[in-house]
């Protein structure tokens, strides 16, 4: 089996440029460094077709070896229209991010981070309960299914992913939002 | 059987119907359910001892039921009572019945949920009768589950507290665990002896056990004693017991007294005739057992809240049934079922009575509850009978069960071959004893005695049908003490199984004894007297019992461990989550990539392959290529510097086109021309859809990052090309395209191989992206258009000439002014438009030119794509190209005349040609079927036209025609998205909110006042 190398060179340049765009934090070079992927990927078919050869139009004297491969060819030109589909859809989020936030940037998720900052106390696992002597006391906590945490504020700090946050805090991390994780995006962006 | 247990679900289905209709006293209604199934269960007696002799003369009497249920996996619902199963089944359905009426005054009207609470509870009746009577392995394991489930549910009733849920989670945690290794070790049991019949694997037990597979049956039966051993509450996992304590009491007197926690005891007594030989399971139960009672026993002890000196008692009883139903000898078995028995009926009461004192005093704690026996004699009454049952006194049933099985073990410690271990054991059952007597009577004393400095506890007056269930069961339990003799019957032909299977190996066949109140004088008696004495003692000095107890460490609990072991759980879990979950794409993708590259690339070096044959850099066929890729790597990388959003699209471009040119030279001109018309498109696209963006494309990522960047993408890209080196050196089968071409041509009636493949060979591929389009056409669309699909929009002949895009607020005196002003002076000449809709754009955005060339090549190009439909089949070309390039003509339109050209020129809005297209596809597909062929096939047509002449016509081209029109449809789509909706929201914005920053100020529309537009159409004088 033959291998082109100038095609395998080529699609490798498109390869690394394409990660590197890829890996950027605008949305507009993302889309560009998919767009090179896309091209990479077709020139990584068409290599395996093996050297160049007769366009693939069928005539009686031809031998079949003689064509250029008509498969990836094939395969290709699906890509071909697939990715242009696709390049529009993101076209369109990404004027519709511009629309929404006035930013051309992906944005670390934070709710996603603050589960790293979820303290090891948990309200359901870990609050002292008082020893309950009867199902029928005149008054019992949450009893109205008010109050879902019955559980009373720990009043010491406790440690959450790697270090010491208040009591408070910590009560505070059961509910949505969070107040005390660091909101600085990763990948040194603005 | 299958008839009771349909009996059980159906009733629980609707039992929450029945509870909104008549309140608690449904509860009646469901008790019937397991009463009934207890009188049918007393009728099956005849049946199921039919064929057992007084001695037990073999297997016994038994009847089954099998119905296949899912028979490919050799499944089915196999149900077989014998005595295990029948006496087991009296404990459940008999219990379940009065637990039930028990509930009905237990409940309030307004307590909620109480229709859920009832159909759980009535559901566990039906799985734990599942349970006992159940044959298969699969079929027990799924009733064991369900069990298991349900006491969930049930234990977590009182769901706003957090004690119940807590402890609900616990008790599911920790048998859901041992469930599971019992799942595994059932399998193997089960692959083992090639069969999931119990029956049939227990006659085969004892060549399992000696055969071969010795050490996985071994294996398979210590997993399921896991399983018993968490669903029995055996030490260390004893403590979710207690825990379980926060359900209501008749949850506990039911689940956690008489039914559930004896599944364990079940497993064990039902695999005891076959598998006490194997390796580790005398050590497993004889040792977990004694722990168990011993520790239950002990912490009993020191518990204030009654219902939890009943918990531990119970774990502490489990612990001893568990030894004495797995010690594997008839007297043993004997005495065993019997305990079991005992155990059932006289925990209920003792739980029943603990919910009737909570219920009527509202508390349960030994240090505020004083003078109870004052209050209420007859609830006294019928808790000392279940207590000193519980402590063993003589003629009650606990006394007589107590006896043989202390009996059985006087003999265990007498027979050789265990070493001093059987004593051991004797002596820690007696100290269990003396435990048990002890925290009897602790409980009798603190439920009901009077206590120095406590007032008396105020006591409401008892309802007889509160105290009816534990008084029956209390009954029941002196009618035992009394007459033994029926029990004895139906336990013989269980205790026989093991006389028979020690005469199989030959051994020497213990006889079973019999159950009865008076043996003589023999060392269980004494052993007896001993136990009531040293229990006596310790009652009376529970004072220094307490100090001793208090003197013990805290840390020794189970629960502890669990809870940190739980914690220690979570922390790894967050810490896990914290160092993988970021929120970062990069940092994914960094992660992603790089395991891309290092593995592959691990693996080639280790495998050290050289090189593969035939690598070329310069094709003989064609040597331009080398040109062609030099300038796709110089695009790429500007495309990478680039720091203008346009240039670097520019630049993207410039590597597209060079790859058409690549495909054109390697001998592929259909993906040389589509590639060429969807770069051209995309550009399109890419100009308008970032015309608002700004301009300035800056590389946002800080300085280690990039490194980190630089060093994936180029590792990424060495990778793809040595492992597509590789991957193609090592291809050695003919390729299967060799075929295409005659195959083409026979089959599809096309020379273009390429267009065949696609609309003939590979059809369904091609019918599966059409569909993909028509998907991205609407998803663009969506994310453009706020209300609708925007298919509405006017036809031109309504909007006022000159009005789209018109640039407003320019001082006329500036250049830019007298630039605007001298447009408009030529715009006004009267003459024929070259565009429909031209003169609706406002003059300075009109070019003339632009306009003539449009109106000259529209209609070539909407031809000439046309003849690449046709020709496709046969030249380049084809509906793909052809879509394109009529989407390119309407590019043009719109871009020479502004939205309503684009409107002008296509009265098929994009859905409707989108939804044309697919249907076109599909009937092509369809319509064979009709015919009489296949999905898709082809036919070819050859007929003679007048003009034309001889016409070869190819169904597939109808294919084709479809994916024509969804191309169409799709680039009418980006044009109406990113184009036409985007120019109406820049009009419709005021001029000062927009960015100052512009990405192309040539392309942005200036504010144009969109009320000016809408004025009536009777001026105009439109026309192309």
């Amino acid at each position: 089996m033959s291998v082109n190398l100038t095609l395998l060179t080529v699609m490798g340049a498109l390869y690394a440029c394409g990660i590197y765009l890829l890996l950027e934090r605008s949305l507009t070079r993302v889309l560009l460094g998919l767009m090179l992927l896309a091209n990479a990927t077709n020139l990584l078919i068409l290599a395996t077709g093996g050297y160049a050869g007769l366009a693939p139009f069928y005539s009686k004297d031809t031998e079949a070896a003689a064509y250029n491969d008509p498969l990836p060819q094939a395969l290709i030109l699906t890509s071909i229209v697939i990715s242009f589909a696709v390049t529009a859809f993101m076209l369109g989020i990404i004027y519709r991010t511009w629309v929404l936030a006035r930013q051309d940037e992906i944005q670390d998720d934070i709710e996603d981070r603050r589960v790293a900052a979820t303290p090891s106390f948990d309200a359901e696992d870990d609050a002292v309960i008082p020893m309950e002597t009867s199902e029928f006391p005149l008054t019992m906590l949450g009893a109205d299914g008010g109050g879902v945490s019955d559980a009373p504020i720990p009043d010491s700090p406790v440690p959450a992913g790697g270090r010491d946050i208040s009591g408070e805090a910590a009560a505070r991390e059961e509910k949505p939002g969070s107040a005390t994780i660091d909101k600085k995006p990763e990948g040194g962006g603005t | 059987m299958i008839t009771v247990l349909a009996v059980h679900f159906a009733v629980a289905a609707v039992a929450p119907f029945i509870f909104r209709k008549f309140g608690r006293s449904s509860f009646y209604a469901l008790a019937a359910v397991p009463a009934g199934s207890f009188i049918w269960l007393l009728l099956q007696h005849g049946a199921v001892y039919a064929t057992a002799g007084p001695h037990g003369s073999g297997s016994g009497g038994h009847s089954s039921e099998v119905t296949p249920w899912i028979p490919d996996l050799g499944m089915e619902f196999a149900f077989r009572l014998d005595a295990l199963a029948w006496v087991m089944s009296l404990l459940v359905l008999g219990v379940g019945a009065l637990v039930l009426l028990y509930c009905a005054r237990y409940f309030k009207n307004k307590d909620q949920y109480l229709g859920g609470f009832g159909a759980q509870l009535l559901a566990f009746a039906g799985a734990m009768f599942g349970l006992v009577t159940a044959d298969d392995l699969l079929l027990l394991f799924i009733f064991w589950e369900l069990t298991t489930v349900l006491s969930y549910l049930l234990i977590g009733y009182a769901r706003t507290r957090l004690a119940a849920r807590r402890s609900a989670l616990q008790a599911l945690m920790v048998t859901t665990a041992g469930g599971l290794a019992m799942l595994v070790g059932l399998i193997m049991l089960g692959s083992a002896a090639g069969t999931y019949r119990i029956s049939s694997i227990l006659e085969q037990a004892p060549d399992l056990v000696a055969g071969p597979a010795a050490g996985a049956v071994g294996a398979a039966v210590v997993l399921i004693l896991i399983g018993a051993v968490t669903k029995s509450a055996l030490v260390p996992f004893h403590f979710w017991l207690p825990g379980a304590m926060a359900a209501p009491t008749p949850v506990s007197a039911y689940l956690h007294a008489a039914a559930m926690v004896k599944a364990g005891v079940y497993i064990v007594a039902r695999l005891a005739p076959g598998f006490t030989e194997t390796a580790y399971w005398l050590p497993l139960v004889l040792g977990l057992g004694l722990a168990t009672m011993l520790v239950g026993g002990y912490r009993a002890l020191r518990q204030t809240d009654i219902k939890l000196i009943l918990a531990y008692g119970t774990v502490s009883q489990l612990g001893f049934l568990t030894m004495v139903v797995g010690l594997g000898k008839p007297d043993a078995a004997l005495a065993g079922l019997a305990m079991l028995l005992a155990h059932g009926l006289f925990k209920a009461t003792l739980f029943l009575v603990v919910g009737i004192i909570d219920h009527q005093a509202g508390t349960r704690d030994i240090n505020k509850l004083s003078g109870v026996f004052q209050s209420s004699r007859a609830l006294a009454v019928v808790a000392s009978i279940g207590a000193a049952s519980m402590a063993g006194v003589p003629l009650l049933g606990g006394f007589v069960a107590k006896e043989s099985v202390l009996e059985a073990f006087v003999h265990f410690a007498g027979e050789p071959g265990y070493g001093p271990w059987g004593a051991v054991v004797l002596a820690g059952v007696v100290l269990g004893s003396v435990l048990t007597f002890a925290y009897s009577a602790r409980f009798l004393w603190g439920a009901f005695a009077v206590k120095p400095g406590v007032d008396r506890t105020p006591f409401k007056p008892i309802q007889p049908s509160f105290l009816a269930a534990p008084a029956v069961l209390s009954v029941l339990t002196i009618v035992y003490g009394l007459w033994p003799a029926p029990v004895d019957g139906w336990i013989q032909p269980y205790a026989a199984l093991f006389t028979e299977a020690a005469s199989d190996a030959g051994a020497e066949a213990g006889a079973a004894g019999h159950l009865a109140l008076w043996h003589g004088f023999t060392p269980a008696l004494g052993l007896t007297a001993v136990t009531f004495a040293l229990g006596l003692a310790m009652f009376f000095a529970r004072g220094a019992v307490d100090r001793a107890q208090s003197l013990v460490p805290d840390w020794i609990d189970a629960d502890r461990g669990y809870r940190l072991t739980i914690g220690a759980l979570d922390d790894v879990a967050v810490w896990l989550t914290g160092r993988t979950q970021r929120g970062s794409l990069y940092f994914y993708l960094a992660v992603i990539l790089t395991a891309a590259f290092v593995l592959p690339l691990a693996a080639l070096v280790s495998a050290n392959k050289p090189l593969p044959e035939g690598l070329y850099f310069i094709d003989p066929y064609s040597p331009l290529q080398i040109v062609a890729g030099a300038g796709i790597v110089i695009g790429a990388l500007a495309a990478v510097r680039a720091n203008k959003r346009f240039l670097a699209v520019l630049m993207v471009s410039v590597t597209g086109y060079g790859i058409a040119l690549m495909f054109a030279l390697q001998g592929a001109p259909d993906l040389a021309l589509t590639q060429m018309l969807v770069e051209t498109i995309i550009l399109v696209a890419f100009v308008l859809a970032m015309r608002s963006l700004p301009a300035e494309l800056r590389d946002r990522t800080g300085g280690k990052y990039r490194v980190v960047r630089v060093i994936i993408g180029l590792a990424f890209g060495a990778t793809m090309v040595f492992a597509a080196i590789h991957a193609m050196g090592a291809r050695v089968a003919t390729p299967v395209s060799l075929e295409f071409p005659a195959l083409a041509y026979e089959g599809g009636g096309g020379l273009n191989i390429v267009n065949v493949t696609l609309v003939d060979i590979r059809v369904w591929d091609t019918f599966g992206e059409i569909s993909v389009l028509a998907l991205a056409a609407t998803g663009v669309a969506s994310l453009i258009f706020l209300r609708g699909r925007g298919d509405g929009i006017r036809a031109s002949s309504t909007v006022e000439e000159g009005t789209v895009g018109r640039r407003r607020g320019v001082d006329k005196s500036s250049r830019d002014g007298a630039a605007l002003a001298l447009t408009r002076k030529f715009a006004a000449a009267t003459r024929d438009a070259w565009l429909v809709a031209g003169r609706t754009l406002a003059p300075e955005r009109r070019s003339i030119i632009f306009e003539v060339v449009t109106r000259l090549m529209f209609h070539s190009m909407i031809i000439f794509s046309l003849y690449l439909l046709l020709a496709g089949h046969n030249l380049p070309g084809g509906g793909f190209a052809g879509g394109l390039m009529a989407g390119l003509a309407l590019t043009l339109r719109y871009l020479a005349g502004g939205r309503y050209e684009l409107r002008e020129a296509t009265p098929i809005s994009a859905g409707m040609l989108l939804g044309l297209g697919l249907a076109t596809a599909a009937a092509s597909g369809v319509a064979p079927l009709l015919l009489g062929g296949q999905v898709f096939q082809s036919a070819i047509i050859e007929l003679w036209l007048p003009v034309f002449g001889d016409i070869k016509f190819v169904t597939s081209t109808i294919f084709d025609t479809g994916v024509y029109i969804v191309v169409v449809g799709l680039v009418l789509d980006v044009l109406r998205s990113l184009g036409a909706e985007i120019d109406e929201h820049f009009e419709e914005q005021p001029a000062d909110t927009r960015p100052s920053r512009r990405a192309e100020p040539a392309e942005v529309h200036p504010a144009a006042d969109w009320e000016a537009a809408a004025v009536p159409a009777d001026t105009w004088r439109g026309e192309a």
